[in-house]
């Protein structure tokens, strides 16, 4: 029962950071319609920044945020350099275009860092377990994630649904022209909609540095989870990407836990020792094609689309 | 008038020569490096070619293809572990596990459209992904060796690497042959009036979702073929070579030559392995002059200059090298006739 409860929270923690990166490429996609493969490597270039700025400052707090300030700044010059070339273009185009843009980083990284990952070691005062239920242990580093993410998602909600400014992102969603036509600064709202989607991903790359290792290609893994919750979650949804994100990171996290031995249980020892590490990483991608073939346009579609 | 023969039909035609006669310039140089290069360079762009067929006369964005060529290779690669060696057996096995996948994944994708299709298509390529990653017996992550070649009776050696090469280039040919009947008959007429516009195709009556299932399995088994070709050049398979970024390689191939054009994508393979071969010794050639102890090195992050060219490409040069060759022919042909 403890390791059950304790996996619930290891699910939980995991879909709220999945969450980070979705709701960054899901406003990007549902306002600006573009694919961005490159995500990733915003998240990966927070987790270089983190380790970085940490080591610098002698402070992970202080580190975090100029690590979350720094990737702002990268991604608002990269709308402003790249991607805001790529609007209006195909889905081909944003696919290959952020492709590249996943090579230049990638090599960029080893430039700088070189190609030895970093670490970046859980702070002194994070670095121990907490009793939050009576009898239950657990990590205070992965609780302090918990309330971060939350705060973060609560934080997005009352700014996309409370705000002038989620006024206008939720207006760019349904419809683009009209917001122009307006007399809105179109093109200032995009920048800082992308640059808000690269500070998440960067948040959600500072805080799994301390858990996994800092290293060339981390994005590459997590970004395809993370289309996946945009897809299952229906592309421009918030509310869809929280949800499927919960929902990922519950399944993921709870079917490579207990899914072997369910798995042993129903086969035997001998085949269901086999199949289980296949099928347990097969079961997001699973229920993705389950939720698209019953319905084509994800759980919260988008009326307008 | 157009000329019938035009600066585009040259290159192309220097292109087969010049592949057809590779071996010969081996022989005489005996740079076996080239013969090697240019046999992945042949298979991969066997793959483009049947990638091209639904993105670029189909109009369905795969970006999952990359799966095709794992499943045909560790179909042939599992077969000869268990000791299976004839080709007669691995090859049509890897093809008929190639379309069956195609098949099923085709089936589920097509229902959807636009990204979700994309991202369907690549949810399929993980699970063979992590079907291949998973598989303890044949290696799980480390991949696994072949054991031999496929033999075919002793009608060819394919462990003779100027054979293979020409095997692989005939399969080559014959799949672009494929393609272009294909696109000239009726149904690949259908298929190009399906990516223009689906909603009028099945007005006048024609079942656009299984013309695009047609294609989608015919390109899954044609690539499923190259799968099996690079398991015997390389020798070994492993679930890497399903991963996505292979899938987005297969893209970049057919875009970078041309999309919906039949030689486009092997220019596109060429161009990219090339890049991926040479540009680190040009970068360190142009860095040389400014900065001779650091050239070396500077040629180590060629990606660096392939991501932002991807980019600009994408950006300027959407007809890929096929639309410029064109470009090129049309102003040539001006000038020989004003």
């Amino acid at each position: 029962m403890t390791l059950f409860i304790e996996q619930c929270l290891n699910g939980l923690q995991f879909g709220l950071l999945l969450f980070l990166l979705a709701a960054g490429l899901t406003l990007v996609f549902g306002i600006m319609d573009l694919v961005n493969l490159a995500h990733g490597s915003l998240y990966m270039l927070g987790a270089y920044f983190a380790a970085t700025f940490a080591a610098w400052t002698g402070s992970f707090v202080l580190g975090a945020v100029l690590a979350i300030l720094a990737t702002l700044l990268v991604g608002m010059a990269l709308e402003v350099i790249a991607m805001r070339r790529l609007y209006g273009r195909d889905h081909l185009d944003h696919v290959l275009g952020t492709f590249g843009l996943i090579l230049f980083f990638d090599e960029l990284v080893r430039l700088i860092w070189g190609p030895g990952g970093l670490s970046l070691p859980v702070p002194p005062w994070l670095d121990r377990s907490i009793e939050i239920l009576p009898g239950i242990q657990y990590s205070a580093y992965r609780f302090a994630i918990i309330v971060v993410t939350l705060a973060v998602a609560a934080f997005l909600y009352v700014l996309v649904m409370r705000t002038r400014i989620g006024m206008l992102i939720r207006a760019g969603a349904s419809n683009r022209e009209m917001v122009g036509a307006l007399g809105v600064n179109i093109k200032l709202l995009y920048t800082l909609v992308f640059g808000l989607g690269a500070a998440l991903a960067g948040l959600a790359g500072m805080i799994q540095a301390p858990i996994l290792t800092v290293q060339i290609g981390m994005g590459e893994n997590i970004l395809i989870l993370a289309f996946v919750i945009t897809v299952i979650g229906g592309i421009g949804s918030i509310r869809g990407a929280f949800v499927a994100a919960l929902l990922v990171g519950f399944i993921d996290t709870l079917g490579r836990a207990f899914f072997p031995q369910i798995l042993v249980e129903l086969l035997g020892r001998q085949a269901g020792s086999t199949a289980a590490p296949a099928l347990s990483s097969m079961m997001i991608y699973i229920l993705m094609a389950v939720i698209l073939v019953v319905k084509p346009q994800g759980l919260f579609a988008a009326s307008s689309r | 008038m157009k000329p019938a023969f035009t600066f585009r039909h040259m290159v192309i035609a220097a292109l087969i020569v010049g592949l057809a006669l590779l071996p010969l310039y081996v022989a005489l140089t005996g740079d076996r490096f080239m013969l090697t290069l240019f046999t992945r360079i042949v298979i991969l762009a066997m793959a483009a070619v049947s990638l091209n067929l639904i993105l670029g006369y189909g109009g369905m964005m795969s970006f999952g293809h990359a799966a095709y060529l794992g499943l045909g290779g560790y179909t042939t690669a599992i077969l000869s572990f268990e000791g299976v060696h004839s080709g007669f057996v691995q090859w049509p096995a890897a093809l008929a596990v190639s379309a069956l996948f195609g098949l099923a994944v085709g089936a589920l994708s097509l229902r959807t459209r636009g990204v979700y299709f994309i991202m369907i298509t690549l949810a399929f390529a993980q699970m063979a992904y992590y079907l291949a990653s998973g598989m303890a017996r044949y290696g799980g992550d480390d991949g696994l060796s072949l054991e031999a070649r496929s033999t075919f009776a002793g009608l060819m050696n394919l462990s003779n690497k100027t054979t293979f090469y020409y095997v692989c280039l005939v399969l080559l040919f014959a799949s672009i042959l494929l393609v272009w009947r294909l696109t000239n008959s009726r149904f690949g007429m259908v298929l190009q009036g399906v990516r223009s516009n689906e909603t009028r195709m099945s007005a006048i009556g024609y079942p656009a979702f299984r013309y695009k299932l047609t294609g989608f399995v015919i390109a899954g088994t044609l690539c499923g073929l190259a799968g099996a070709l690079i398991a015997n050049h390389t020798d070994f398979v492993s679930p890497s070579m399903m991963f996505w970024t292979r899938s987005g390689d297969l893209i970049v191939m057919v875009v970078l030559g041309g999309m919906g054009t039949l030689f486009g994508p092997v220019f596109g393979a060429l161009a990219l392995l090339f890049l991926e071969q040479f540009l680190p010794h040009l970068i360190s050639f142009i860095v040389r002059p400014f900065n001779p102890a650091s050239a070396a090195k500077a040629g180590e992050y060629w990606q660096l200059v392939l991501g932002p060219l991807l980019l600009i490409i994408v950006l300027f040069a959407r007809g890929g090298i096929d639309g410029l060759l064109a470009m090129l022919s049309d102003k040539l042909g001006r000038k020989v006739r004003p």
